[in-house]
């Protein structure tokens, strides 16, 4: 009993942290809607300045105060941040607001290396608070006292001003109808600063006192983030109190998880998230937006087929791809091939996500089935590469099929948050059963058979696959299922009132999508000869929505042009600078602000109504 | 203003630049091509790089390899398991490199091994640690330099095996590295000690252990000693909980790479006192070849040296001295070079076993300590490799020939 108290008590503490951090997330995009990605950087800053302040200054006074300044140094960061970059996209669609914001994220995690440099800190311990005191017979820390008394205490300063001040009170006006309260004259611009501000300094705060507790580097922001993002989830967007009933969850799941299950405790939380999903659509205590958006934004121009000119074009560049083997080294054929893979990647995620409309951050997870479904058949079956490659899919499609039938019933941002939750379970799985997965070791010697070994070989199998498949995407996104898909896109009450079904239009669009994924998955696991848990986690999720942005997601071509244009530049960056969080972050940042319709999009619209050729320009 | 074509085209031009320069280089050397990651962990792998570069700098000033200077192609691989084979493709196909070396975490050292016996490429392994490298998953192409996880569990389990303490508890990450530690230490320390309980046994996620409820789990088992395989993060959050706890009181604890300098300066005046651990005791290694090492590395990178900096210095030395004996550049020479080949560490001349190309490089084990406000290992002594490595019929089973 007096063991299972302190196990309670634990988690409280760990409920505290987590609280700070997830309440600033639930806050902003309550108000602003902006999906801030970037808020597990702002929680590592915290941490960093913290450390530097407490070191300079001596004392409770210069601890606690160091705590406070550090938070709000953060804080003007963030809101600097607010003014500069993130008022100009506003108006943009979630997904662009997600991927601007993780683009900040890179290019503080190299700014934090550069400024404090690569080792682990070992932040000072609050002076006076560094011992234990005596509860049934165990030594449970003070500080860790504090910190169980710092949620609630958040909490009520956080109900006092929202409820007791004028701001607040316009505050949550904004967060029920952000288009009344604009109405009725008040400035958006800078309530929306205040409440960035206000979410940004409490997860530096956050970040800040993990300082006695932790050591300060510069992995804590991933982290952080994707536990806070599954808490608001659980909480309800927006919701305060249910951030608090999340966190509170979440924290005394792990305590007690890790007595019970101590193996699997990593996926208890998204196994919740999951279920609570499922049971409430927006949460513990979160509400239906009333002015519900889609997730990319309005179509301005609807999908059309190829004109005759453009149709001359394909087939050109088509027929460059044939010959280019004449002129390229083993190199770039090699490089070829992954791009065509990637082109396939994210030409099925703008199935799901362009023609669909359900954002997805986790479209690794079928790639990843895909390359596990061909290593697992190499590996207990020694199955030859032309058998495996028609069976192994099935692994994914099979995934496609579970994680589609829950994520359909969701929408916007609550569904993208599944399919995260969906790819990191089946991460967690890959990673942690070794008896079958290999583990974080991978499975090796998953090479093509002979008479494709060669590059030259390989790349013309590749090629032949990935135009067969990107045809039959072309050929679904124009068939009758593909108008109807679109159709529960742009207007479910529509498609509705025609009597369609939309659960099953889309649950079958989402099996569709995840099966051409892991068709590219399992051309990838024998383009590098093996498999890990690489192939299926977060990095590859985004890599692909970067992708399917920089073409331009309102076209059809984009996304492959787009996965050409990212790859090549990506395997250059990578190869020639170690800052390549640096420019891949600002790359992303100035996509989202300067060309949010992508390169394709670009063209499109500059060229397309005179024209309708894209590269007649180039010449 | 810039126009956005303009932009576009700069940062193109700039990158094809960049490109360009690179393949402009001395023809009459020795390429080697090196892949580590250098951007996801610069706090192991930037020692590890000065390492190799002093003793390039060397090899190259003594008149190189038959009077060839080796050249080394650098990579970033990330991180990531697919960017090392490409980095690697980019190294064997474009680079056109004799041999390859590098590499820190296992699956990336497995990743690329693999890719070495396929495109038949030798491959020097640097840092990785799985077992499987030169064990079950080995082959002839590759060797490794730094002793696996088997060595470093069997010399504590020795060590351990002469404790009073009969109650033990494990804690390690949840992943590969932390189960085939623990199993091996257990192995190993069960058939010295028949009379040992193991009491319970604690599997925090990597970097995201709930440190408070997992040191309060382990303390309720009451075990009479700790083997901890944690690091990083993990281990500051382990200690640091731990010794407010009372956790350590009267208990033993035995601890895989915590003397290391890159976990235990982490810790500063919080290090841990009385562990049992492996590590690298710079400061007190008084051997004429360490203390040479130890110089040039301070005078040049102004800073002491890291395990990975012996590491990477090792590395070098070991691909140097197969280059060196090998009648041809070929794959076949190469190997034929290397099995057996000795070469020139800071610890002490070391060599690859013929049967399964594992260096024979051991490792220091001590009690730590604290000395001006800083952690550091005492009453060490230096562990032969060779001594604990499976024999090689083991492999031999292992690889199931």
């Amino acid at each position: 009993m007096d063991f299972l108290f302190i196990q309670f008590l634990n988690g409280l503490s760990s409920a505290s942290s987590l609280f700070l951090v997830a309440s600033g997330l639930s806050i902003i995009f309550g108000v602003t809607h902006i999906t801030n990605f970037a808020h597990g950087a702002f929680y590592m800053l915290g941490a960093y300045v913290a450390y530097t302040l407490t070191e300079a200054w001596m004392g409770a006074i210069g601890f606690w105060g160091g705590i406070i300044v550090a938070a709000g140094t953060v804080a003007l960061f963030g809101a600097l941040i607010e003014i500069i970059l993130l008022r100009r996209i506003y108006r943009s669609p979630e997904l662009f607001q997600l991927l601007a914001t993780f683009g900040i994220t890179l290019i503080i995690e190299d700014l934090v290396i550069q400024v404090w440099g690569a080792e682990d800190l070992l932040g000072r311990r609050a002076p006076g608070l560094d011992g234990a005191i005596d509860i049934f017979g165990q030594a449970f820390p003070t500080y860790e006292l504090v910190l169980i008394a710092l949620g609630p205490i958040c909490l009520c300063a956080l109900w006092l001003l929202f409820n007791r001040t004028r701001w607040g009170v316009l505050v949550r006006a904004a967060t029920q109808d952000r288009m009344m309260v604009s109405a009725l004259g008040v400035n958006q611009a800078w309530l929306f600063t205040g409440v960035f501000t206000l979410g940004v300094f409490l997860a530096a705060l956050g970040g800040a006192v993990q300082i006695p507790r932790d050591a300060v580097h510069n992995a804590m922001d991933l982290q952080i983030i994707v536990e806070a993002f599954v808490i608001v989830v659980i909480g309800g967007f927006g919701n305060v109190l249910g951030a608090f009933l999340a966190s509170f969850i979440i924290a005394e799941l792990n305590s007690f998880g890790i007595l019970l299950f101590p193996k699997i405790s990593m996926i208890l939380m998204f196994i919740v998230m999951a279920l609570v999903l499922v049971v409430r659509p927006y949460g513990l205590l979160g509400k239906a937006e009333t002015h519900a958006r889609t997730a990319l934004g309005n179509v301005v121009r609807p999908l059309a087929p190829l004109t005759r000119k453009a149709k001359n074009w394909v087939l050109a560049a088509l027929l460059v791809f044939l010959i280019l083997p004449i002129f390229a080294d083993d190199f770039v054929l090699n490089v070829g091939s992954e791009i065509l893979i990637f082109a396939l990647f994210a030409a099925s995620l703008h199935l799901m996500m362009g023609v669909g409309g359900m954002v997805s951050f986790g479209h690794a997870a079928y790639f990843g089935l895909g390359a596990y479904g061909v290593a697992l058949l190499v590996k207990f079956l020694n199955m030859p590469m032309e058998a495996a490659i028609v069976i192994a899919p099935l692994l994914a499609i099979a995934g496609a099929i579970i994680f589609g039938w829950f994520c359909v019933r969701l929408s916007g941002v609550y569904l993208a948050m599944l399919t995260l939750a969906f790819a990191q379970i089946s991460w967690s799985i890959i990673f942690q059963w070794d008896d079958v997965t290999g583990g974080d070791n991978g499975l090796l010697g998953i090479w093509p058979s002979e008479w494709a070994s060669n590059q030259q070989a390989f790349y013309y199998m590749t090629l032949v696959i990935v135009i067969a498949a990107l045809y039959a995407i072309r050929r679904i996104i124009f068939s009758p299922f593909g108008y109807t898909l679109r159709g529960c896109r742009d207007s479910l009450l529509r498609a509705d009132a025609i009597g369609i079904d939309r659960l099953r239009i889309q649950w079958f669009g989402f099996v569709l999508a995840g099966s051409f994924s892991g068709l590219a998955g399992v051309l990838y696991a024998y383009l590098k000869g093996s498999v890990f848990p690489d192939y299926i986690s977060i990095p590859l999720s985004v890599d692909g929505l970067v992708m399917v942005l920089l073409g331009g997601i309102q076209t059809v071509a984009g996304p492959i042009i787009g996965a050409g244009v990212f790859k090549a530049l990506s395997t250059i960056i990578i190869s020639h600078t170690e800052f390549w969080k640096i420019i891949l972050g600002a790359f992303i940042v100035i996509l989202v602000v300067a060309f949010p319709q992508g390169i394709v999009g670009f063209f499109l619209e500059r060229f397309g109504s005179k024209e309708e050729d894209i590269a007649e320009e180039k010449q | 203003m810039i126009s956005r074509r303009r932009l576009i085209g700069g940062v193109i031009g700039g990158v094809l630049t960049a490109m360009t320069a690179q393949n402009a280089l001395a023809a009459d050397t020795i390429k080697v091509g090196e892949i580590n990651s250098y951007s996801k962990l610069p706090a192991f792998t930037v020692p590890y790089r000065n390492g190799w570069q002093l003793a390039l700098e060397e090899i190259n000033a003594a008149g190189g390899i038959n009077g060839k200077k080796i050249e080394v192609i650098s990579k970033d691989d990330a991180g990531k398991p697919g960017e090392a084979v490409t980095a690697a493709n980019e190294l064997v196909s474009k680079d056109g490199v004799s041999i390859l070396m590098g590499t820190f975490f296992s699956h990336i050292g497995l990743a690329v091994s693999d890719f070495s016996k396929q495109k038949k490429v030798v491959f020097v392994a640097a840092e990785p640690l799985s077992d499987a490298l030169t064990g079950a998953k080995g082959h002839e192409y590759v060797f490794r330099v730094r002793p696996p996880v088997i060595v470093q569990a069997a010399i504590l389990a020795d060590a351990a095996a002469k404790l009073p303490a009969k109650r033990w508890a494990t804690i390690a990450p949840n992943y590969e590295y932390g189960k085939s530690s623990v199993e091996a230490f257990k192995k190993l320390l069960s058939a010295k000690r028949p009379d040992i309980e193991w009491v319970d046994e604690q599997w925090p996620t990597l970097f995201k252990m709930d440190a408070g409820s997992t040191v309060q789990a382990i303390s309720r088992a009451e075990p009479e000693a700790i083997f901890n395989v944690t690091f990083g993060s993990d281990l500051t959050k382990f200690v640091r909980e731990g010794t407010t706890r009372n956790l350590f009181e009267g208990r033993s604890v035995v601890s895989m790479l915590t003397g290391e300098p890159e976990y235990l300066d982490a810790m500063k005046e919080e290090a841990p006192v009385g562990w049992l651990v492996t590590g690298y005791p710079e400061y007190s290694i008084d051997t004429p070849e360490h203390n040479a090492f130890k110089k040039s590395y301070e005078a040049k990178f102004n800073d002491y040296p890291r395990l990975g900096s012996v590491v990477g210095y090792s590395t070098m030395k070991a691909t140097a001295a197969i280059l060196a004996h090998a009648k041809s550049l070929s794959a076949e020479d190469l190997i034929k070079a290397g099995e057996g080949v000795k070469f020139d560490t800071p610890l002490g001349e070391v060599s690859f076993r013929p049967g399964d190309h594992q260096s024979t490089m051991g490792a220091y084990i001590g009690t730590t300590a604290l000395k001006d406000g800083k952690g550091v290992m005492v009453d060490w002594s230096y562990k032969d490799g060779g001594q604990y490595l499976p024999s090689i019929e083991e492999i031999k089973k292992q690889r199931g020939m």
